[in-house]
């Protein structure tokens, strides 16, 4: 296999998994001619009616899936944008994060829903949003965010293995970011654990999506500088491996917590909580986070889209306070 | 009650054409709605002596239930019911026994287990498929249950029931619309039982009728008198046989009644008349079938008290057992959140 983009490595497992298991099928809008993103290009040719396109009704894709997952088969849905995908908050919440636990796993639904995340693409309002807060709040539904093609690839077929909902994040800028060499099967992954992407020894930054190449960029610069920092990717959102960001956060005594997600409410206060409760007197500094502002995400004009979005100099030099406290 | 049904020859299977049921069906008919409105009536009693927190039924809905249900084949297709289904749920197999152990919320409720107030149903074995309080959600699980049995070209039907007001929801028109384009074998089957809650049609809908939205989705519907167990029968009976050959969904409207107030916490009185619900009491679906089938003479007059002796104890027991059965232990609230690999 050659060097894949990170949406090419989706479309790549995708396509492993429609071929693997004829209980596989792609449900979303657009998808026959390939999705607005190219995610599904060439599929429905290859797999007939097991790529469909769905109506543009996003409580539907979930809905359906919910039945269809509950019939035996191994849905994946796709919702165009994040943004998009609040029409079926009911269906997620309500529904598909309580279907095992009220039949007592009687039944349980092996289902996906991938959708196309985060800001920094000149989409506005409501092409750019961070939505991963409100679906890790519900126990039940799993939420992966990765962040390098050779994750996207070996995540996706873990989702779509995993017996229960998976909400699959996909950050647009990482889609064509750059390649990975991915040679052979994918990578066995575990969804659940995180990755310690980067090591050094004066402050660990936990990053996902975008926010984590930033967070590698801001390392790089820093360690110029003679401060080290660990990078954890979080890979997966809800449940979060608390033992390594409790590691982490143990070694190193100052943590900064990066998202592009709006402050308030965000993930950081979550994985702040635990670092608070668990490795309190481990901690040499308060932690620190580096967020969206409490603005409904994101303006569209690019002046204000750059003041919304964290970036690595926003990083660098909230790693740089925080190495010197 | 074995011995009680010994003494009379057993009824005969061959189907009445006039009815398209046979003996040994209507008889089927009679016990399953009576024991539905019989096991409501004690599910309230015990409401009422405080050993039963909540209680939501169908009185009035048993005939449209029953013959609805009747019309699919048991442990092949699939119901996805709402909260008054009782009628339905014991046509597919629930005993009187599960419902006591439902309502009281005892660890071994088949249902949820004490994890979802009562007559929230689901039996993952007998294709009953789970269902949450929101309303009109399990139309769209009944379109992926069709998709998917399209997919596997499995020869199923699903059917999806919800109330009239339900039918308001944006689930619903999405559900119908999804399983329209996919010429999906599943029937629609609502309620109209004249309220939701407070709220009569009109507040609802500007249609007279809900299934007069049919045409909106390019699918075939009907409405049927729903006080009426056997029209009910004769109308969605045909309607799952075309959708199991791959003719597409069905919105079928039943015109009842609901008979009592919407749960054992409201009071109706704000919001009806006596006169009303006297009016109604006379087309009391039950009553209607024993006087139909006693005066075409397909029963003797009589023959179907045995059927209520057997109600009634079948229930008395079920009731006693269920008050004793161990409820679930505080910590039996974690587990199950997910499903292991
Ligand atoms: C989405 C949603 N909104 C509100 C409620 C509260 N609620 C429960 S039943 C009901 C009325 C439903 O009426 P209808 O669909 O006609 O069914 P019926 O109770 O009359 O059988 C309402 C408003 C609910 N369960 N779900
Ligand atoms: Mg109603």
């Amino acid at each position: 296999m050659t060097a894949l983009t990170a949406i090419e490595a989706v479309r790549t497992a995708l396509d492993e998994a429609l071929a693997a298991d004829d209980r596989v099928f792609i449900l979303g809008e657009d998808v026959e001619a390939g999705g607005v993103f190219r995610a599904t290009e060439g599929l429905r040719a290859r797999y007939g009616e097991r790529v469909i396109d769905s109506p543009l009704a996003e409580s539907s894709i979930i809905g359906v899936c919910i039945g269809a997952a509950h019939y035996g088969l191994r849905p994946v849905a796709e919702i165009q944008f994040a943004d998009f995908i609040h029409a079926g908050f009911d269906q997620l919440c309500s529904e598909a994060s309580r279907w095992s636990y009220r039949t007592l796993g009687d039944a349980h639904l092996p289902m996906v829903v991938r959708t196309a995340w985060g800001g920094g693409v000149h989409g506005g309002q409501h092409h750019s949003q961070s939505i991963e807060a409100y679906y890790a709040h519900m126990p039940g539904i799993k939420v992966v965010a990765p962040s390098f093609p050779a994750d996207y690839r070996s995540l996706l077929h873990a989702a779509i293995a995993d017996p229960n909902p998976v909400l699959f994040l996909e950050h647009k800028r990482t889609y064509r970011l750059f390649r990975q060499e991915m040679d052979g099967a994918p990578a066995e992954t575990r969804i659940g654990k995180a990755r310690v992407t980067r090591q050094g020894g004066d402050l660990t930054i936990f990053a996902y999506g975008l926010m984590l190449h930033e967070s590698l960029a801001a390392a790089e610069t820093l360690s110029g500088e003679g401060t080290e920092c660990t990078v954890v990717d979080l890979l997966t959102l809800n449940p979060l491996d608390r033992e390594t960001i409790l590691d982490s956060a143990r070694a190193t005594g100052k943590v900064l917590i990066v998202h592009e997600d709006t402050l308030t409410g965000g993930l950081g206060g979550e994985i702040a909580a635990i670092i608070a409760e668990h490795a309190f007197e481990y901690l040499d500094a308060p932690i620190r986070r580096v967020a969206g502002p409490d603005i409904p995400p994101i303006p569209f004009h690019h002046a204000m889209e750059d003041f919304f979005m964290p970036n690595r100099d926003k990083i660098a030099s909230a790693a740089r306070e925080l190495a010197a406290y | 009650m074995a011995a009680t049904r010994a003494t009379r020859p057993p009824r005969s299977q061959k189907t009445i054409d006039e009815y398209l049921l046979s003996e040994q069906q209507l008889e089927d008919m009679y016990y399953h709605m009576l024991l539905a409105r019989k096991l409501n009536e004690r599910m309230l009693a015990l409401n009422r002596q405080g050993r039963a927190p909540f209680v939501i039924a169908g009185a009035g809905q048993e005939a449209a239930q029953v013959g609805a249900a009747m019309a699919l084949r048991k442990g092949t297709d699939y119901l996805a019911p709402y909260y008054r289904d009782l009628g339905m749920n014991l046509v597919f197999g629930m005993t009187a026994r599960e419902a006591m152990l439902n309502l009281l919320a005892k660890r071994d409720d088949p249902n949820s287990h004490g994890r979802q107030m009562p007559s929230h149903w689901g039996n993952t074995a007998r294709k009953v498929v789970t269902q949450s309080s929101v309303v009109t959600t399990q139309f769209l699980h009944a379109a992926g249950i069709g998709l998917a049995a399209k997919l596997r070209k499995d020869p199923i039907v699903v059917m999806a029931c919800c109330g009239e007001g339900s039918t308001s929801r944006g689930d619903f028109h999405e559900a119908l619309n999804f399983a329209s384009i996919h010429r999906l074998p599943v029937i629609f089957f609502v309620q109209n039982n004249g309220y939701a809650i407070t709220e009569k049609n009109e507040k609802e809908m500007a249609v007279e009728h809900v299934a007069d939205r049919k045409r909106a989705y390019n699918m075939q519907g009907a409405v049927v008198d729903g006080m009426d167990a056997i029209a009910v029968y004769q109308t969605v009976r045909p309607a799952v046989d075309e959708a199991r050959k791959g003719g597409g969904p069905h919105l079928i409207e039943a015109k009842c009644y609901r008979l009592w107030p919407h749960s054992s916490d409201d009071d109706d009185s704000r919001y009806r008349t006596k006169n009303e619900l006297e009016e109604w009491s006379l087309k009391d679906p039950i009553k209607l079938f024993r006087e139909r089938v006693e005066s075409d003479g397909i029963f003797p007059r009589g023959d179907l008290d045995e059927i209520e002796a057997r109600v009634e104890e079948e229930i008395r027991e079920a009731a006693q057992w269920a008050l004793m059965q161990p409820d679930p232990a505080p910590e039996d609230a974690l587990g199950f959140v997910y499903k292991e690999l």
